[in-house]
């Protein structure tokens, strides 16, 4: 494991962060040793980029971070909670009021439309429900239109959506209502070269706007440039 | 409270998004609970009209016999008597002061399978049906003359007969009788409303027209020479020897127990007189079990076919792991994963209920008029009763209670979710 760049100066206070995490470690039934992570941490407003090839533990750093996985070592501490410590239900309503999510493809729920899916994280938190503002839906079109995506298509059954759209709708999900925190994983993967960019341009630019860290996870080292901060992931220990 | 109208929301999006393999299931489910409801129904209904084929009757009076055997053949038109009453005893009924009124029946022959019952102007004034109907013509008037002939509806439907129109009588019963009265014709005077009751299916003559008819046929046939001609017999007058039974009103109905231990300890002749409730609530236990095993058997197509839409969940449940994962990912907890799958399964049942009660209410207004035709049910649309309510009410709680297969499993499967979905 190596650190490449300091997310944050160290010692600075615990609630400036968005993600501090130390000497993670996570097992998956079957296997005979753990996984362990690089610490992290990450100032409010920071983008974070986690590169690792495949086989590296990306989407399992992911799953500990977002809450969903416990470690069996160590402590993940978000906005200043050390969220690990907490019960499932208090660690499920911690991703729903102040956590984005974008997956690398099939990031969307079938049966609703586009605009369907971007005010879902309204309809699981209240809190994200106030932040985005009294038109829910009004929000989440213009965050569509933002991100090129019209009414039309807005009111689209998702599954008519290419790709590349289906991405832009699942970014507009993870940006409504402001959260602290995104985790992006491989969100460009599907894509080609100048969706990739601009799909990640967009996304940086918007969470940036409303102050929200991103961490987002790439193989592809090209991305990077995008970032101030990284991180490599190399591999199990 | 926003979870739930979430998991609302999210459940009426999807039953629509799969709505063409879900209508099958939902088509079978309505089926099914067609069936069940609709025997449900029919047996209330059947069970009604049996109990109201005779009513405002409070005794009925026989030969010595048990009381099933006389309800047969007094109410029902089925098997024969074990004797017959004397004419004094009838007599005897009539004037005692706590009786109103008697209906005096006189059985034996019959009009192609239809049973002839000799009585008089009573039996259309006094029998009660139903909810304490009387009898009513369709068309013509009760018996005027010695010769006249009454028919319930369904005899004339069959026949085809009208007012004015002759026939012939055969001796004893059955429709292939060798022994007809063929040398006095009758002439239909009146056709009865259809009633729903054995009486559509039987031929009303008179006491003295009975009598008439019999005149020279004491040995068991026609003696030639011995029989009367129609004009013959209008000039004489008739007093039977006997009747077969007789229905009994009285005065006040608190005295019917104390008229029934005496008509039962009568010391004239052997006598039986029986309640008509009682035994068409003794003759329904015997008869009611095998509506106890159609409706089981209708609970039993339910369950199959709420067995085969658990089956269809859980195959639903492998394609939707990406759904579900990406609904945890954005903060919905295991429970709300797990309630999407009940509460499918919730409304789909309900859905199939209200399409079954639908489907029911056209189907019984459909076919009303063809099963009081064939079987003389007379079956209307009402509103559901409580035991109606129950079985309707046991389905979506029947669909709740085996969704919980899909919905457990999936909230074990999404408590162990990682990021992005399953490892």
């Amino acid at each position: 494991m190596t650190e490449k760049t300091a997310a944050t100066p160290a010692g600075s206070a615990g609630t400036d962060n968005a993600i501090h995490t130390r000497a993670l470690a996570y097992r998956w039934p079957g296997m005979d040793t753990a996984m362990v992570f690089p610490d992290i941490q990450l100032a409010r407003g920071e983008h974070l980029f986690l590169h690792g090839p495949s086989g590296t533990g990306k989407s399992t750093l992911l799953g500990l971070l977002s809450g969903l996985l416990v470690p069996e070592r160590g402590t993940v501490q978000l906005l200043g909670e050390t969220v690990s410590d907490w019960p499932n239900g208090a660690r499920d309503r911690f991703r729903a009021d102040h956590l984005g999510i974008i997956f690398q493809q099939f990031n969307l729920v079938p049966y609703l439309t586009a605009s369907g899916n971007a005010e879902l994280p309204c309809r699981l938190s209240s809190s994200r429900h106030k932040r985005a503002g009294p038109g829910v839906s009004t929000v989440a079109r213009s965050l569509l239109a933002q991100l090129g995506l019209d009414d039309d298509t807005a009111h689209r059954k998702v599954t008519g959506l290419s790709i590349g759209q289906q991405q832009r709708v699942a970014a507009a999900r993870a940006l409504i209502g402001a959260p602290e925190i995104i985790l992006a994983d491989e969100p460009t993967s599907a894509l080609d070269t100048d969706n990739r960019d601009r799909f990640l341009e967009l996304l940086l630019t918007m969470a940036a706007e409303q102050g929200t860290s991103v961490v987002f996870v790439s193989h592809d080292q090209a991305l990077a440039r995008h970032f101030h901060d990284h991180i490599a992931l190399e591999g199990r220990s | 409270m926003n979870a739930l109208r979430l998991a609302l929301s999210l459940t009426a999006a999807s039953l629509w998004h799969r709505r063409r393999v879900l209508a099958l299931v939902c088509l079978t489910l309505t089926l099914s609970v067609t069936l069940l409801l609709g025997i449900q129904y029919l047996r209330t209904e059947v069970r009604q009209s049996f109990n109201n084929t005779i009513t405002g009757t409070d005794l009925i009076v026989g030969a010595r016999s048990g009381q099933l055997n006389l309800l047969l053949y007094t109410v029902f038109h089925l098997g024969d008597a074990t004797n017959n009453i004397r004419w004094s005893t009838y007599q005897k009924l009539r004037t005692d002061e706590r009786i109103d009124w008697v209906i005096p029946l006189s059985l034996g022959d019959s009009y192609r399978g239809h049973r002839v019952i000799g009585t008089n102007t009573q039996f259309f004034e006094r029998f009660g049906y139903g909810d304490e109907q009387s009898l009513a013509l369709a068309s013509g008037d009760w018996f005027s003359d010695l010769f006249d002939v009454v028919l319930g509806a369904n005899v004339a439907r069959q026949m085809t007969h009208r007012v004015g129109d002759r026939i012939t009588l055969s001796h004893g019963g059955g429709s292939t009788s060798f022994s007809r009265h063929d040398d006095l014709p009758f002439r239909v005077s009146g056709v009865l409303e259809a009633t729903g009751t054995p009486v559509d299916q039987a031929v009303f003559i008179g006491l003295d027209a009975m009598e008439a008819i019999h005149v020279g046929w004491e040995s068991g046939v026609a003696i030639p020479g011995r029989t009367l001609s129609g004009d013959e017999a209008r000039e004489r007058s008739y007093q039977p020897d006997s009747i077969t039974a007789a229905l009994l009103g009285l005065k006040r109905p608190i005295l019917t127990f104390q008229v029934q231990r005496e008509l039962n300890q009568y010391t004239g002749e052997p006598l039986s007189a029986i309640l008509p409730g009682v035994a068409l609530s003794r003759l329904w236990q015997v008869m009611g079990q095998f509506e106890k095993a159609l409706l089981a058997i209708g609970g039993f197509v339910v369950v199959t076919s709420l067995v085969g839409l658990v089956s269809v969940l859980l195959t639903l449940q492998a394609q939707r792991r990406r759904e579900m994962a990406i609904l945890r990912a954005t903060g919905a907890s295991p429970a709300l994963i797990a309630s999407l799958y009940s509460l499918e399964s919730l409304g789909l049942a309900l859905l199939s209920c209200l399409l079954a009660v639908v489907l029911g209410a056209l189907g019984i207004a459909a076919l009303s008029p063809w099963l009081l035709e064939h079987y003389g049910l007379q079956l209307g649309l009402r509103a559901l009763n409580t035991d109606e309510w129950a079985v309707l009410g046991s389905v979506p709680l029947a669909a709740l209670l085996v969704s919980l297969a899909p919905a457990i499993s999936s909230w074990l499967t999404s408590r162990r979710q990682g990021f992005g979905g399953f490892e």
